[in-house]
């Protein structure tokens, strides 16, 4: 290598250091070109991992939405299958099981007590006698203990209220767990493993698009379907629609019916996290 | 060019220095160096694997490596309690040793930032906090703030040390207006740290085991005892193996200061223990939890009371004079500080703090065979580097090691405290 070129390589690596180094890093603070690549180059790893074709959407919030979910206590019966409908929408990890929806049976006399409840209940039928269910996700807080938390703003609340993270950005420290009051956040412990036949194609890159070890996950609200008008999975899955979902800023909306009409409360209310997850009793 | 011959000089005397030692000097070595290697191989495991290997899950997501940094950052902290006296009363016989709390600082350091390192799920992104490249969400997080203040306190007390230590070397004294402000900055720096890392558990709302205000004087009260335990096992090695002369009364001092801080740590345990038991809230299952086990939940219970009976040990041997002056029973209450601190600000305040989880789920932790091995991997790499650094900072303040411009010593060397 002659002086020239080195002096010339040098200075090229440097600009390219100095330009990485200013440029934004966390994927949505990037320009849509950049975003575009990225994207471009994460679809050409999944198709080659799984061996099909993997869309990737970067589908942004729709002006006007504030997303809110409600589910009817009185109404469900702890079947479950919004947890396994999310798992195969979200494409959670089989082995090891993560579930971002967890259900928790409890006893009537002792009323919404999670010290008491059971999530690992296992009858032959449901509903049981003298219990009822109560299903706990993401309850994506307006005030997010989580996002305050996070060292290096991998997670942040996105304009339609959706609670998000960067699996790109996120470094595994697990603080984010630490400060969720309702064990909401999942943390991939191994390499998660989807059978290829198993995986959804139809993804958002801050949502259901397949995670890396070592980086924390959460529900998402289905982002990849929410954005484009549609339900998200548990609420299409459940068999006696004790799920809602909406846009809370449209005064017609459902979500602003069930609110303004019945019984409706938050978890851990005493913690401030103002829960954009309402349960309610329709009966 | 003398700088320059004088600082190749300092290096290869340094290099010379850490290569010729006795035989118990590089059993020692090889000891430290065996554990390094296994902590290695099982680090090298859990980054190809996943922290699936440790015994850490979503319900307990902080374990054993995080309970080993919160205790080191009081151990860190710790020299703060010889410095106060030393520089701010000026008193001389623990002036001379205050060298050695600041290097065993820099050392608990490194060992805090590994542990940080070898907890994260993605320790190839660990640039992500540090700006301009990454960015470090400040002020929000209090781990970024935690981030920023152990590095300034390495930093000053990097400065300190290698300022004071290079100099004596040349045979020139330290220059006071670099080192005194330096010195008077880590004293705040130090309750600094160690009020961040409390404050780093303090602030989660989530988890009311934490969130109780007492926890950043209580975390200060409990390193002000460990911190120091450590270092009274080394200066009485020191002044063993080395020709270095530590005066009885400098110890016996430092042990009275740690029955004091003693005090404080149990008056601040007991404060938290009656609001927790006479209130009776549903807050109070995680004490219970520590103390007494919830059902067949009892994993824990042998080691809170043994820190219990450690700490109470300690005190009672550290309040009694004459059992600071007699050695056998110093080195029992030392040790007995060491582990009762430890326990306690380990696993007692992690795992409670997780148990049973948010939602109720009471998932018993134990740290697995990795976490083991990898922690005391980390715990052998701070004892080198310790070992290593008094290696040359101590025939450096005994006037043995200096450079060939340097003046002869004067007797009553170290002429570097005068």
């Amino acid at each position: 290598m002659t002086r020239r070129q080195f002096t010339t390589s040098a200075a090229a690596a440097a600009a390219g250091f100095v330009l990485t180094a200013c440029g934004p890093k966390r994927l949505h603070e990037m320009s849509k070109d950049r975003l575009k690549g990225l994207i471009a180059e994460m679809e050409r790893k999944y198709a080659e991992q799984y061996g099909t074709a993997v869309h990737v959407a970067d589908t942004a919030a729709m002006p006007g939405v504030e997303f809110a979910y409600a589910l009817d206590i009185s109404r469900c019966i702890g079947c479950r299958r919004c947890v396994y409908a999310c798992v195969d929408e979200n494409n959670q990890s089989r082995d090891p099981q993560v579930h971002w929806i967890r259900v928790f049976s409890m006893e009537k006399e002792k009323g919404v007590d999670f010290a008491e409840a059971n999530p690992y209940y296992q009858p032959k039928e449901v509903p049981e006698e003298g219990h009822f269910y109560v299903p706990v996700a993401c309850q994506q807080c307006r005030q997010a203990p989580c996002t305050k938390v996070c060292p290096t703003g991998a997670t942040w609340t996105d304009p339609d209220g959706i609670v998000v993270i960067d699996y790109d950005w996120c470094i595994g420290c697990r603080y984010c767990m630490a400060a969720c009051p309702y064990g909401a956040r999942h943390f991939n412990w191994r390499q998660p493993t989807i059978p290829k036949d198993q995986l959804n194609v139809n993804t958002h890159y801050l949502g259901n698009r397949p995670r890396p070890k070592g980086v924390v996950e959460k529900c998402t609200f289905c982002i990849q379907r929410t954005r484009k008008g549609r339900y998200p999975a548990c609420v299409e899955v459940c068999p006696v629609g004790a799920r809602k979902f909406g846009n809370l800023l449209d005064p017609e909306s459902e979500i602003r019916y069930i609110i303004e009409h019945k019984r409706v409360m938050v978890l851990k209310e005493e913690l401030n996290t103002l829960p954009k997850f309402f349960y309610f009793y329709a009966t | 060019m003398t700088v320059v011959r004088q600082f190749a000089q300092f290096v290869k005397g340094s290099l010379r220095l850490v290569w010729h030692g006795n035989a118990a000097y590089w059993t020692w070595l090889a000891f430290l160096g065996v554990l390094i290697a296994s902590g290695g191989l099982a680090y090298a495991r859990q980054v190809s694997e996943g922290l699936g290997v440790t015994a850490m899950r979503d319900q307990v997501s902080w374990g054993f490596y995080i309970g080993n940094f919160t205790f080191l950052v009081g151990v860190a902290a710790a020299a703060v309690v010889l410095v106060i006296p030393a520089y701010v009363y000026d008193w001389k016989p623990i002036r001379e040793i205050v060298i050695y709390g600041e290097l065993l600082a820099l050392s608990a350091i490194t060992m805090c930032l590994l542990f940080v390192l070898v907890d994260i799920g993605r320790p190839d992104r660990f640039w992500h906090l540090l700006p301009p490249v990454g960015r470090l969400n400040f002020p929000q997080s209090i781990l970024a703030w935690d981030v920023i203040v152990l590095n300034i306190y390495f930093a000053i007390n990097f400065i300190v040390v290698t300022h004071i230590l290079y100099r004596a070397f040349n045979g020139r004294h330290y220059n006071t207006r670099v080192v005194v402000p330096l010195v008077l900055l880590s004293i705040p720096m130090a309750v600094g740290i160690h009020t961040v890392t409390a404050f780093l558990f303090n602030g989660l709302a989530a988890r009311p085991y934490w969130n109780a205000s007492i926890l950043a004087p209580q975390f200060l009260a409990s390193a002000f005892c460990s911190g120091p335990a450590i270092l009274l096992i080394v200066l009485q090695l020191l002044r063993r193996f080395t020709r270095f002369e530590i005066q009885d009364e400098a110890i016996s001092k430092i042990a009275e200061l740690m029955a004091y801080a003693m005090f404080l740590n149990l008056f601040l345990h007991g404060a938290e223990a009656f609001k927790e038991f006479y209130s009776n809230t549903e807050h109070a299952v995680y004490v219970r939890y520590w103390f007494f086990g919830l059902g067949t939940h009892t994993t824990l219970v042998p080691y809170a009371w043994t820190a219990v009976g450690l700490n109470v040990l300690a005190f009672g041997l550290f309040i009694v004079p004459a059992a600071r002056r007699n050695w056998v029973l110093l080195n029992i209450g030392c040790l007995a500080t060491y582990a009762g601190c430890y326990i306690d600000k380990g696993m007692g305040l992690i795992i409670p703090g997780l148990t049973p989880d948010t939602l109720g789920e009471i998932y018993e932790y134990a740290p697995s065979i990795v976490e083991l091995r990898v922690a005391a991997g980390v715990f052998a790499i701070g004892f080198l580097i310790f070992t290593l650094m008094l290696k040359v900072a101590v025939p450096i303040t005994l006037g043995e090691f200096h450079g060939d411009d340097a003046p002869e010593p004067a007797p009553g060397w170290p002429v570097a405290w005068h």
